[in-house]
Parts: structure tokens; sequence; C-alpha cells
């Protein structure tokens, strides 16, 4: 037998046909929905008259239009989003899929709510009308993001029309060096290797430095697979994945844990499996970074100043100055130098109870600059109820954060938190891009512990300076 | 979904790399429950001022561009997010057809499940066509799916690949979703296989 890869491994298993052109079904194994890509997937079931087929296979959860504040009970005033959740409500109540509405204390980021509640599991093929569905690649699941057509198409077939895609590794070897996180790690991929650069490909991280991360940090950097244009991102299952999910209220139990564990051992790809594409980059090589512009491949160690966009060839050259334009950036200035209006802790990026840990312990003990705007958003009920327990709300409230209920908030600013034209921001989220946080909200992209430094100092700040 | 044969007229020049879904259509017109009407906010934070007036150097606004059904884009058009919205604004506007040497994925696919038809081209290739758009009414190109053709205003013809199912399923105008149920005997075979050999899933 040919050495495969562990995309190849769930690939395999999960082909329900195969037609002549190579064009396959592939099966699904779970469907994650939220309320901004489906009304109109349901709708186009209704006017055809089609079922959902798998109904304990598809779980939904309102989060991208849910306010966040702490008055939400009495209800959205957004006549159009109101619409949109009351839609998903009606459509999981007619159709018998898995809900966490609003009101429920597991109610959260839909990429945070499917591992939390161990839908999530190793092996499996997961899509959700999404592009950050390629978190649930932290557990060795084949995830990705998919259009409302197919979102229709996988609740009518529970398949998706797929061709397979092109492998690509990306090690990371060695070890982190303080102060360096998960966050970094993918940043500085996406710095290397562009926005395009995975196009076409499923990516496997893999290398010491991966190993070394917690399943929260392996899900940070798979969730931004798709931000370097992957289909999707992939981590091998190890023990710190057969642990993370042990015990959760989906995960399998006796007999069947011990025969799914035995498989999920197999989910490794072979020493001498081929790769189209690979990537390298060293963990101590590895800075704390920032994004400087309005793409994600915009990326650079914080000790770095602004680049000039003469720096670059072809239409980037354009792409950067149209850039350093929006963001109000000069080239040669310090990015240690760029005061921050306000932060943002939160996201299916990083808004786990690692993520407000990390940023928890750099606020200890101190102030958020006077006049900073600084809210943290737990990225489910429960991570705020842990976060509450351990203490870690106390001290953001304390040092002068907003401390909010669970939901997507400002990262795509869908719901009333949203940034003023001219705004400077820096955040935990994963895109950039002009606009994205409100119309004319300047975005930088860091860590937690990154963006908790740069609230205390008012400015982007290297936080190895501060821990 | 409408089919798509061939289109011959002026294409609008966008040669920005990296435009982004959230340029095309902005999150705040993701809340509708229908898949119509988003046209008229196609590039919307671009395409208008901040106090809602037509922005005269934004090439949609301008007159030989205002009815162009094919876009000539710089690379990898369509990334970020997997907002279906995007193709659907492209489709309400016109557009039938984009052109450039790159498109993210997600967004690639949800074009042909409407009708657009996306055509990467070598660099030097859309070379040429970004210099007929740029001529305006002077040049019209000329897309053609059955061929998998595009002809520059001078009759240059560049030759694109496409996937053989995705070309049918265009030029047919075809459900996809149909065409799956026809092999529902092979899902419930597969489901009823996976349910022994991973009983937990």
């Amino acid at each position: 037998m040919s050495p495969k890869t562990l995309y190849d491994k769930i690939w395999d298993a999960h082909v329900a046909h195969q037609a002549d052109d190579g064009t396959c079904l592939l099966y699904i194994d779970r469907h994650l929905v939220h309320e901004v890509t489906s009304p109109q997937a349901f709708e186009g079931l209704r006017l055809t008259g089609r079922k959902v087929r798998a109904p304990d296979k598809t779980i939904a959860v309102p989060d991208h239009n849910v306010p966040t504040t702490w008055d939400r009970e009495k209800g959205i005033d957004n006549e159009e989003s109101r619409i949109q959740v009351e839609a998903l409500d009606q459509n999981a109540k007619e159709t018998g899929i898995h809900y966490y509405p609003v009101s429920d204390i597991r109610q959260g980021i839909v990429h945070i709510v499917g591992p939390e509640q161990g839908w999530t599991l190793p092996g499996m093929t997961v899509v959700c009308g999404d592009s950050h569905t390629a978190t649930h690649g932290a557990f060795g699941a084949l995830a990705h993001g998919i259009g409302t057509s197919e979102v229709e198409h996988v609740l009518a077939t529970q398949t998706l029309i797929q061709k397979k895609s092109k492998n690509m590794k990306v090690e990371i070897t060695g070890h982190l060096r303080p102060g360096v996180t998960a966050k970094d790690i993918t940043l500085s991929v996406i710095g290397k290797t562009g926005t395009a650069g995975g196009t076409g490909y499923v990516i496997e991280y893999m290398g010491s430095a991966i190993e070394d991360l917690s399943m929260e940090g392996r899900m940070t950097v798979c969730n931004m697979a798709i931000e370097g244009g992957a289909r999707a991102g992939l981590i091998a299952p190890d023990q710190k994945t057969f642990d993370y999910v042990q015990g959760r209220p989906h995960a399998p139990k006796g007999a069947q844990w011990e025969a799914a564990l035995a498989w999920w051992k197999t989910l490794k790809s072979d020493p001498d499996a081929h790769w189209d594409k690979v990537v390298t980059l060293r963990g101590e090589d590895i800075a704390p970074v920032v994004t400087w512009g309005t793409s994600p491949e915009d990326v650079l160690p914080i000790d770095a100043t602004v680049p000039d966009p003469s720096s670059f060839t072809g239409g980037k050259v354009e792409a950067a100055q149209r850039a350093l334009d929006y963001m109000g950036l000069k080239p040669g200035q310090k990015l240690q130098d760029i005061q921050i209006d306000t932060v943002f802790i939160g996201s299916c990026t990083n808004g786990r109870i690692e993520d407000l840990r990390a940023a928890a312990e750099i606020v200890k003990g101190r102030k958020i600059k006077e006049g900073m705007r600084a809210m943290v958003v737990p990225g489910s009920g429960l991570v705020r109820l842990q976060a509450e327990e351990e203490g870690l709300a106390d001290i953001f409230k304390e040092a002068g954060f907003e401390w909010r209920l669970a939901g997507c908030s400002m990262c795509l600013a869908m719901n009333p938190d949203q940034l003023s034209p001219g705004e400077r921001c820096a955040a935990t989220s994963n895109r950039n891009f002009e606009g994205r946080q409100g119309r004319g909200g300047r975005t930088h992209l860091m860590s937690p512990a990154m963006a908790a430094a740069a609230a205390v100092t008012g400015h982007l700040t290297d936080v190895r300076e501060l821990s | 979904m409408d089919k798509f044969t061939t289109i011959t007229g002026v294409a609008a020049p966008m040669p920005l790399v990296n435009i982004d879904t959230d340029m095309i259509i902005p999150k705040q017109f993701l809340k509708t429950i229908k898949r119509s009407g988003l046209g008229v906010n196609l590039f919307d934070e671009m395409r208008y001022t901040q106090d809602g007036k037509e922005n005269p150097d934004f090439v949609l606004n301008k007159p030989a561009y205002r009815k162009s059904e094919i876009l000539i884009a710089g690379d990898n058009f369509g990334c970020g997010s997997s907002r279906e919205h995007a193709p659907w604004a492209l489709l309400d506007f016109g557009i039938r057809s984009i052109i450039s040497t790159s498109f993210a994925d997600i967004f690639y696919s949800n074009c042909f499940k409407n009708g657009i038809l996306p055509i990467v081209l070598k660099p030097e290739e859309v070379a040429v066509l970004m210099k007929d758009a740029e001529k305006g009414e002077n040049a019209r190109i000329t897309v053609d799916l059955e061929s998998q053709t595009v002809t520059s205003a001078d009759g240059e013809v560049f030759h694109f690949e496409v996937d053989a199912f995705k070309k049918r399923c265009l030029l047919e105008g075809l459900d996809d979703i149909g065409l799956t149920m026809e092999k529902a005997s092979a899902i419930d075979a597969y489901e009823k296989a996976a349910a022994v050999e991973r009983p937990w899933v």
C-alpha cells in the first residue's frame, strides 16, 4: 500500500461515491450551522420539498449577530439581525437539528462550541458555512468552510461534491521562545507563504513546536489556515487531543471510546508520504508579530518598522500603498510607536480559556491606558463561566476592560460592537481587511498577550518587555 | 440557475490584488435572509462615499462599465470569508464572469453554484485583457465556456481549464443537489458501512 498523508487517510474513509472523472461525494460527519449563512439554504429545502437528511449530525448556534452586552435578554435591537437569529430558531425547531439558542449557557462561537461539546472528533469530516471551520482541524478532523449552496447540499444529502486538494506540509521545528504563541506561528506562516500560498492545498502542521502546543493553541493555528488560502489545516491527534476530547458531552464512551481511540491512533501521515509543497520554519526564529496592513500576510515582528511599498513587487506595490493610506501609516515608522484606541480580545481564533489566561497574566495588577476602549468577549458561555471561576474576569474588569457575553462580536462587527472610521484596534481576531471591524476601522492582528500589552501601554508593544 | 454559454462585452478592470469578500460585500449586508437584491451594495465601501453618494472614481460607477458582465481582477480574488453573498451580489449587479490569475478556493466554488464563471489565466494573458478593459467601450472581449476560450479585443485567443462536471452544470444550468440525490443508494450504503466501522460518529 502506498504511503498516505493524514489528509489522504481521512479523505479515503469518507468517499461515498466516486465518478469516472474523479469527482467524489464526500460524506460529512458533522455539519455546523450559524444564522448568517444558513437561512437561504433552509429556504431552498422548503422550496424544493427536500428534508434535512441527518438532523442528528447537524448542530446549530447563533453567534455572528448576537449582542454581547449584558442586557441581551431584552432582545436584538437591529431588526435584520433579529430576523436572522429568529430564522435559525425556527429552522432548528422545524428540522430537529441540535441547537444552542442565545439563552443557552453553552451558546457561543460555533467553532468554539463544536469542540467544547465533543461534536468535533479526530478523523471526522466537519463543514460549516464559515471559512474559519478550519479550526476543527486541530483535532485531526478534515474541516473546511463552504458556501450557502453547499450548506443546502449537505443538509439535503449529508455529502459534498469534492475533488481532492493537494498535500502541503508546514513544519515548525524546535521550540518557541518565551512570549511567542500559537498566533505568532500562524501569522508568521501566512507572512511567509502569502494569503494565496495555500490555495488548492490542505495543510498539515507538524513539528516539535506544534506538538508543544495545547489544544487551544492548535485550534488557533488551524483557524487561520484559510487566511493562508488553504482549504483546511490539520494537526495529527495525539494524547493531548484524546485527553481534551475524553468526557465531553458528545464524545464516545465505554467500549466505543476504546474502539475510537484505536482508530484515532492510526491517524498520522506515513513517514514517506508524498507532499506537494513543504514549508519549514524554526520555532526559535518566530517573534511576537503584528500586522501592519489590510491583508493577514502583512505580518512583521513587533520590533520592525512599517515597510516601504516600493520594497514589494508586482500588484503588491499598489496594494501596500493602499494599505498604508487606509491604515494611516508611513514607511519607516516604528511599529511600537503606533498608538491604539481600542483592544478586542476574543473571536474563534483567540476566544478560548487559554487565550484569556494569557491576556490576564499581562493585565494582572495593571490598568489599561486612560481613554482606551478595551473588551474581552469569551468564545462561549462556558468559557465565560470558567474564566469567571478562575478569577480572570475580575482581573480584566479591575484593569478597566469590559467583560462581555459570548459571540463573534467585533471580529466582524455584525452586532453593535464596531470600530468608527479611523479608530485603531489591537485585535486577537483573524482578518485585518478594510472595513472588517467597521467602515474605516484600522485593525492590527496579534496574540492575546500582545493585545493585552497594547491595552496597558496604549501603543503596539513587545510583550516580552512587559512580562 | 441561469445557464452560461458565451458573453461578449466590455470588461471592468480591477487590478488590485487580494480583493476580499469583505470588499465585495461588507458584513452589514449579510443580514438578509434572501439571495437577491445585493447588487446595489456590491463593493459598497469602494463604490459609495461615507455619505452614500457614488464615488465617481470607482470603476463600476464610470459610464463604460456600469453594465459590465465581465471583471478582470488582480491575484487572489475573493479571499476571506465563505459568504456566498459575494457571488450573489456580483450576479445581482450583472457580473457573469471574472478573470484573474487566481481565486480563493471557497469563492471559486461558490461562483459555479450561481451561474458565474471564474476563469484562471496566466499573468501575461490577464495583463492583455486588463489593458483591453482599461480601453472601455473601445475594446470588447468574449468568454466562451463550451470552447473554454477568452478572446481579446485584438482577436488573441486564450484557453482556460475548467472542471468537466462544473462545466456541464454551468452550460446546462443544472441543480447539483438533484444530481447528488440520484446517488442516494451510494450514500445509504456508505452510511451503513460507516455505522459498523465507526459507530461513535
